[in-house]
């Protein structure tokens, strides 16, 4: 059970990995994929960033992860033809294994086609609540687009639990009150169904550009959980984080307490790399 | 309208077949599957497998809640029968007359048990207590040899409830029924070094024993683990209370962690032993004679029958693996099972 933890650092954005996809330099790749494996990751995201615009540099990047973990991946672009060759990708490479598309929006031109595309791949989507207005403001508009894209989804005939909400979370060095407005938003979210779809966010854009980064993330990350976040993109190597997430979990009632409980954490990790 | 294979439901539900009946679904069916599954853990280990048993006994592999066969995998729980390393003098007379004098030798006793129809034999060193006949590792060891030479089911080997004798003993143990895959008790949250190094060295099953506390349940087998031993060839012993002397709070603590364990807590994740034999044998409503308080009826019938209902207690909240004492004990525990087992609970709704 517990939280859903998305490996966030093989993305070109990130220079060594960035370099690593421009030179097809695999071992770059891998140590990334065994780092956060060993830490605790339940998914691996894949995103090329800016180093590369190549859908085949795309399938080989899927490629490389995907037959070097046994943990589902998350293909993470924002280009209809790159999921279609992602998800191929990835589906030539290790067959009918769980997969999840990083992200569609509200938008009826991106989430209609992503949802075919998440329905032939029997694929997770995480729904990102934004359309062509852009990024909502408020409560209310994320919880709007979160039922549309919710909605949608089931109607294209996926599963509550392949259906990830993403209520978009803001830096709060720029947007101060929209910090708040989220962790609202992830509430109400829990009650769109029962069981809820799962909710997930993108978290460390809430300490972008600010000095203490990680003190910001690890305390956005325990709040949300507090209102019924379940998933989230974050740097699983980040070993305060992970701490703080199952200790979360400890006073969320959602692992049963021991003296050695974080010893079980980590032990956990290492289980599923085995 | 939302047609019905949106919400197909992955487990056979027995109200599908009321809604179904109706042509459309109005409830989506919002059924989780558990997470999560018991580990199985077998004991013995036949000649192919490095062993001398005949046949081995798995314990564990639920996948939902004990007896709820309609829903999922439930494990069968494994009855075994309890032999001392000496003679039992403080046992009452009711449970020495179905043994007679093979009592006064271990490998006659298992013997007997193993007629009597038990899975598996459980070998409780007793006599290497400082406080009986203070019996060496030698000796226990021994002893150990001679039961497995006498019977071909698999064994469970307990300790003498002493943890520095425990010590003592435990590696001579070990080694006697090296290749044997015996389950081997206990650890606890302040005694778990050696038997775990010798559990892991002699490739054994370890019971993990903890006091009603399922934290601590789960702290023995994360410190098991943490000495390298996998937790998936550990057996879980949350302590057993007898019928009317705290069963329910045993109850509760082993509800709380079959839970934990099939929502995907794999440090809970393991099949649970109960003590019955030691326990109900224990109480006074066991050991008081038709006598002493004639209210209470006949004691050859009322004793074993407290044995068996403390065990089916035990058994309808998830217990794998149960020892007992009183062959009339195994034989109402083990029809028990045949009727929980093929018991049909779903609503009559056809």
């Amino acid at each position: 059970m517990g939280i859903i933890l998305i490996g966030e650092r093989i993305n070109g954005s990130f220079k060594d990995v960035g370099k690593a996809i421009q030179e097809k330099n695999k071992s770059v790749i891998l140590d990334w994929v065994a780092k956060q494996t060993a830490a605790g990751a339940d998914y691996l995201d894949v995103n090329m960033g800016a180093a590369s615009r190549s859908t085949d540099d795309f399938a080989w990047l899927v490629r490389t992860v995907a037959e070097a973990t046994m943990l589902p991946l998350s293909i993470d672009c924002n280009r209809l033809d790159m999921f279609s060759t992602g998800l191929k990708a990835h589906r030539e490479t290790v067959g009918e294994r769980p997969v999840l598309i990083n992200s569609t929006t509200a938008e009826d031109s991106k989430l209609i086609p992503l949802l075919e595309l998440a329905a032939e791949y029997k694929a997770s989507i995480i729904g990102v609540v934004m359309d062509e207005r852009g990024s909502p403001q408020d409560v209310d508009r994320r919880l709007e687009l979160g039922g549309k894209i919710f909605a949608a989804a089931l109607e294209a005939g996926l599963s509550t639990e392949q259906i990830f909400l993403d209520p978009i979370v803001m830096p709060v060095k720029f947007m101060q009150d929209q910090a708040k407005y989220v962790l609202d938003a992830v509430q109400q979210m829990t009650m769109l169904s029962d069981p809820p779809p799962h909710i997930s966010v993108g978290l460390s854009n809430v300490a972008s550009k600010t000095e203490q980064r990680k003190l910001i993330n690890r305390t956005y990350m325990v709040m949300a959980m507090a209102m019924g976040l379940d998933a989230a993109i974050l740097n699983v190597c980040d070993e305060e984080m992970m701490q703080a997430i199952a200790t979360a979990e400890i006073l969320l009632g959602q692992e049963i307490y021991s003296d050695a409980y974080l010893k079980a954490y980590r032990q956990r990790a290492s289980s599923t790399s085995a | 309208m939302i047609r019905d294979s949106k919400w197909e439901s992955r487990i056979s539900n027995p109200f599908d077949r009321v809604l179904k009946h109706e042509g459309v679904q109005m409830i989506p069916d919002t059924k989780k599957p558990w997470g999560g599954r018991i580990h199985t853990v077998t004991i013995g280990a036949t000649q192919d497998e490095g062993g001398t048993r005949s046949s081995t006994v798995t314990i564990g592999g639920s996948a939902t809640l004990p007896y709820l066969n309609f829903e999922g995998a439930c494990g069968k729980p494994a009855l075994a029968m309890e032999v001392w390393d000496v003679y039992p003098q403080d046992w009452p007379d009711l449970l020495k007359e179905p043994f007679g004098d093979a009592m006064q030798d271990p490998a006659r006793w298992a013997k007997a048990c193993c007629d009597m129809g038990a899975d598996l034999i459980c070998l409780r060193l007793a006599g290497c207590h400082p406080d009986r006949a203070n019996r060496s590792a030698a000796e226990a060891a021994e002893t150990v040899k001679q039961v497995l030479k006498a019977v071909s089911l698999p064994l469970i080997i307990w300790g003498s409830g002493n943890a520095e004798k425990d010590n003592d003993i435990f590696p001579a143990v070990a080694e006697a029924a090296a290749g044997e895959n015996c389950l081997i008790g206990t650890i606890t949250e302040g005694n778990y070094k050696t038997l775990t190094a010798v559990c892991t060295a002699y490739k054994h099953k370890l019971i993990a024993e903890s006091p009603c506390d399922v934290n601590i349940a789960k702290q023995v087998n994360i410190l098991a683990q943490d000495m390298g031993f996998s937790v998936e060839n550990i057996v879980i012993y949350p302590t057993t209370a007898a019928l009317g002397y705290g069963l329910e709070y045993i109850y509760s603590v082993m509800e709380r962690a079959r839970l934990a364990g099939l929502k995907g807590d794999r440090m809970l994740g393991q099949p649970i032993l109960c003590d019955i034999g030691a326990e109900a044998w224990g109480v006074k409503e066991a050991r008081v004679s038709e006598a002493e308080i004639p209210e209470w009826g006949d004691q050859s019938r009322r004793a074993p029958l407290w044995e068996a209902a403390t065990a089916s207690v035990y058994l309808v909240c998830g217990s794998d693996l149960v020892i007992l004492r009183h062959p009339g004990a195994l034989q109402a525990v083990k029809k028990t099972v045949a009727e929980l087992a093929g018991a049909s609970v779903a609503p009559a709704t056809a």
